[in-house]
């Protein structure tokens, strides 16, 4: 029924690539669940698992979630494990750092992303590096999650990506799911680990129907932190991305297909650490790269792959400076036209392939 | 209101002049009740008691604490001098009845955070000398192994040392509702000082904290100054118990450690009893600046510091209390002295000596509960590895 719904909700392009999208050969027991779902799933077992798992933010219990992803939990767990915050991030971010350097295991979910800036202090200074700022002695095993990056017409305040600010420090965890597997093997690791994870979710991905094989559907499924996945396998060019555009790179490997062109397409899934190993043998392979992302260009995860790349093995193999396609570099714009065009389309990812390989 | 604020903390409880009479033992008494000043109340019927029973033992417990922490920060401030302390170093000397009367006021299971001014509490939480002045020279005998340095020290039950102004406040807040989420009657102590005090996001812990019934000390440390400004010219009200608002709050006497010890009982059997947060205010001194790149003084005169000094001091208060009513003799504190000069002594020899943590220790940490892996050092070339 969300799926549904989700789905006439969503604009045009996204409904007309979901119908483009490649069906994998599925066992009988593959079923369809939202990236949504997903996350809600993954939450709910680990509630379920650890009692010291909570979770709190605007919203989150009685109104079910701005963006619905905790639908259900406060009727199923109640006030002590579901917690409504006031307007106050700084706070409940500190509040949430503090129940975890005590012994539990919050959840602290930001509306978006944009509004963790008022709390960042806490995620950094009070999360990231306590481990080792008291040399190994207080661990602090908080997840803090929420939606990141550009949404539909929500204009420049609600539209920043932050992997790479997050991204930028040691001491945290970063990943970025794209699909509902991701979402649901990502979300219960970062809440089973014992670090600071940040979980940066797309709103735009929420409705969106993926198949969950079996193995997904497991109460003990998760997927590494530290690991990317190979979404397409490729010779020509190595095509590497977080989140939301690794469906734009999926599409845009379809289209160039039929032009004879094969595309590798790597999914991140974790920012931090990042899985460099995956996309320099990927590279070793093809010979060239494309990184493609949300957020601004500069000092982004595509230039942290570029930096890498250029310092490792995979250097040698490159028969082309590696690329990056990422948001145009300006606070995002309301009006339709430029937004679409400060965010990463498949034709922007076509074009850049094309380039790389001087076609 | 400068003055006023002072000559609070000034007026302690009227002493007697210490009489030098040598007392044999046999004439001690076992305890003695003193009377403690009056805490002021903010929505609150009933405050702590005012007089109390000390015994021997606790008095000179308190006494060898107090003295330990007082030579312990004088010591740092020489090994500051002498730069094998470096950065930061806040000492928190004057300040002593604080710790110690908080930390008798409260289990050793229950909860404390504070800021960077941390090295009494420190000690009262359970850290010894040795792995407290090892920490500030950066050596590997060290509490966080050299790793934390003065802000960062941590115990069982003691959060920090916190470097940034007021985030102790939400982590506080948190902490305590870990305490209710657990349900073992556990309360947390939060403390904050007359800067931190005008933090937004003290604001927001109050409130949630009310909101959610926490139990949670909110308590701020007043010694007058937030670094080089004084609390008048930071605060539209100065009234730092009265600041939570819709919390009840109390003012004790900061320099009389029984005050603390019995306003810190109080305040925590209040949240104990489900009743939700409270604020109490801590009027106390620092005798040092700021830090020890603050001489302190040009801010507030000498002879505002030599009055609190001479009139207030919280070691010299509980001295002359326990000797005055034949509780313990002065040859007795004079052997503590002896013995606490021996243990600093010791430690400062033992934080001078150690080895710095080895290099190749420069990555671990990072990650509690990881598998090894490698971090990346100034190039690329330089790589160390990560155990948690």
């Amino acid at each position: 029924m969300a799926a549904v719904s989700g789905l006439m909700r969503r604009p045009l392009e996204q409904v007309s690539g979901l119908l483009r999208r490649r069906f994998h050969r599925t066992t009988p027991a593959a079923l369809q669940v939202t990236v949504r779902d997903a996350i809600n799933q993954g939450m709910d077992e680990e509630l379920e698992r650890d009692e010291k798992v909570f979770l709190l933010g605007e919203e989150v219990a009685q109104y079910d979630g701005a963006y619905k992803v905790s639908r259900g939990l406060w009727k199923k767990y109640g006030d002590k494990r579901i917690i409504d915050t006031p307007i106050s991030e700084m706070g409940f971010a500190g509040i949430a750092v503090g129940a975890a350097m005590a012994g539990l295991r919050p959840i602290c979910e930001f509306m978006t992303f944009n509004f963790s800036m008022q709390a960042i202090d806490q995620v950094i200074n009070s999360a990231a590096k306590t481990y080792y700022m008291s040399g190994g002695l207080q661990p602090v095993p908080i997840v803090f999650r929420g939606p990141n990056g550009a949404s539909a017409g929500v204009a420049a305040q609600h539209s920043q990506c932050f992997a790479a600010w997050y991204g930028h420090c040691p001491g945290l965890k970063v990943v970025s799911p794209w699909n509902s597997e991701d979402a649901k093997g990502l979300i219960k690791s970062a809440i089973r680990d014992n670090n600071p994870v940040v979980v940066l979710e797309n709103e735009l991905m929420y409705g969106v129907p993926f198949e969950l094989p079996s193995e997904a559907q497991s109460k003990d499924f998760l997927i590494p932190i530290g690991k990317a996945k190979i979404e397409r396998q490729g010779t020509h060019i190595t095509v590497v991305a977080h989140s939301r555009p690794v469906g734009h790179c999926l599409e845009a490997a379809t289209v160039l297909s039929k032009e004879g062109i094969e595309c590798e397409v790597i999914n991140m899934r974790t920012i931090r650490p990042m899985d460099i190993e995956t996309i320099e043998a990927s590279v070793m392979k093809t010979n060239h790269l494309v990184t493609v992302e949300g957020g601004w260009p500069q000092f982004g995860v595509g230039a942290e792959v570029c930096a890498r790349i250029m310092e490792g093995p995979a250097f040698n193999f490159l028969d082309a400076p590696a690329v990056r396609v990422t948001g145009a570099d300006v606070p995002m714009p309301y009006a339709k036209i430029l937004e679409d065009n400060s965010i990463p389309q498949v034709k922007d990812i076509i074009f850049a392939i094309k380039k790389t390989l001087n076609i | 209101m400068l003055t006023a604020a002072v000559s609070r903390v000034w007026s302690g409880v009227a002493q007697k002049p210490a009489s030098r009479v040598l007392v044999a033992s046999c004439n001690l008494s076992k305890d003695a009740t003193f009377e403690i000043k009056k805490c002021d109340l903010y929505r609150l019927e009933e405050g702590p008691p005012d007089t109390t029973v000390l015994t021997r033992e606790d008095g000179l417990k308190y006494y060898r604490m107090m003295q330990t922490i007082r030579r312990m920060e004088l010591r740092a401030d020489q090994l500051y001098k002498q730069k094998f302390i470096r950065g930061f170093c806040h000492l928190c000397d004057g300040q002593e009845a604080c710790c110690v009367g908080l930390e008798a006021g409260i289990n050793p299971t229950d909860h404390v955070i504070t800021s960077y001014r941390a090295h009494g509490l420190c000690y009262t939480r359970g850290l010894s000398v040795r792995s407290i002045l090892a920490e500030l020279t950066g050596r590997k005998g060290g509490c966080a192994k050299g790793k934390g340095g003065s802000m960062h020290m941590y115990a069982k039950n003691f959060y920090g040392g916190n470097g940034i102004v007021g985030a102790q406040g939400p982590l506080g807040a948190g902490i305590a509702l870990a305490c209710k989420y657990k349900g073992e009657n556990e309360v947390c102590l939060t403390l904050y000082g007359d800067g931190a005090a005008n933090q937004g996001q003290i604001a927001e812990a109050y409130n949630m904290a009310a909101l959610w019934k926490l139990p949670c000390v909110f308590i701020c440390e007043n010694n007058l100054y937030g670094m080089g400004t004084s609390a008048e010219r930071a605060a539209a009200s100065t009234d730092y118990y009265k600041r939570g608002n819709f919390i009840p709050g109390l003012r004790v006497d900061g320099m009389d450690v029984l005050c603390v010890r019995e306003a810190t009982r109080f305040a925590a059997d209040y949240c104990r009893s489900e009743k939700g947060p409270i604020v109490m205010e801590l009027l106390t001194y620092r005798y040092h600046g700021h830090s020890m790149s603050d001489p302190g003084v040009s801010y507030r005169t000498r002879q505002e510091i030599q009055s609190v000094r001479s009139k207030s001091d919280p070691i010299m208060l509980l001295k002359n209390r326990m000797v005055d009513s034949k509780l313990a003799t002065i040859e007795e504190f004079k052997e503590i002295d002896v013995e606490v000069r021996k243990e600093i002594d010791d430690a400062v020899h033992f934080a001078t000596t150690d080895p710095e943590p080895a290099l190749e220790e420069l990555g671990h940490h990072i990650y509690c509960d990881n598998p090894p892996f490698e971090v990346r050092g100034t190039s690329q070339w330089i790589k160390f590895k990560s155990l948690p």
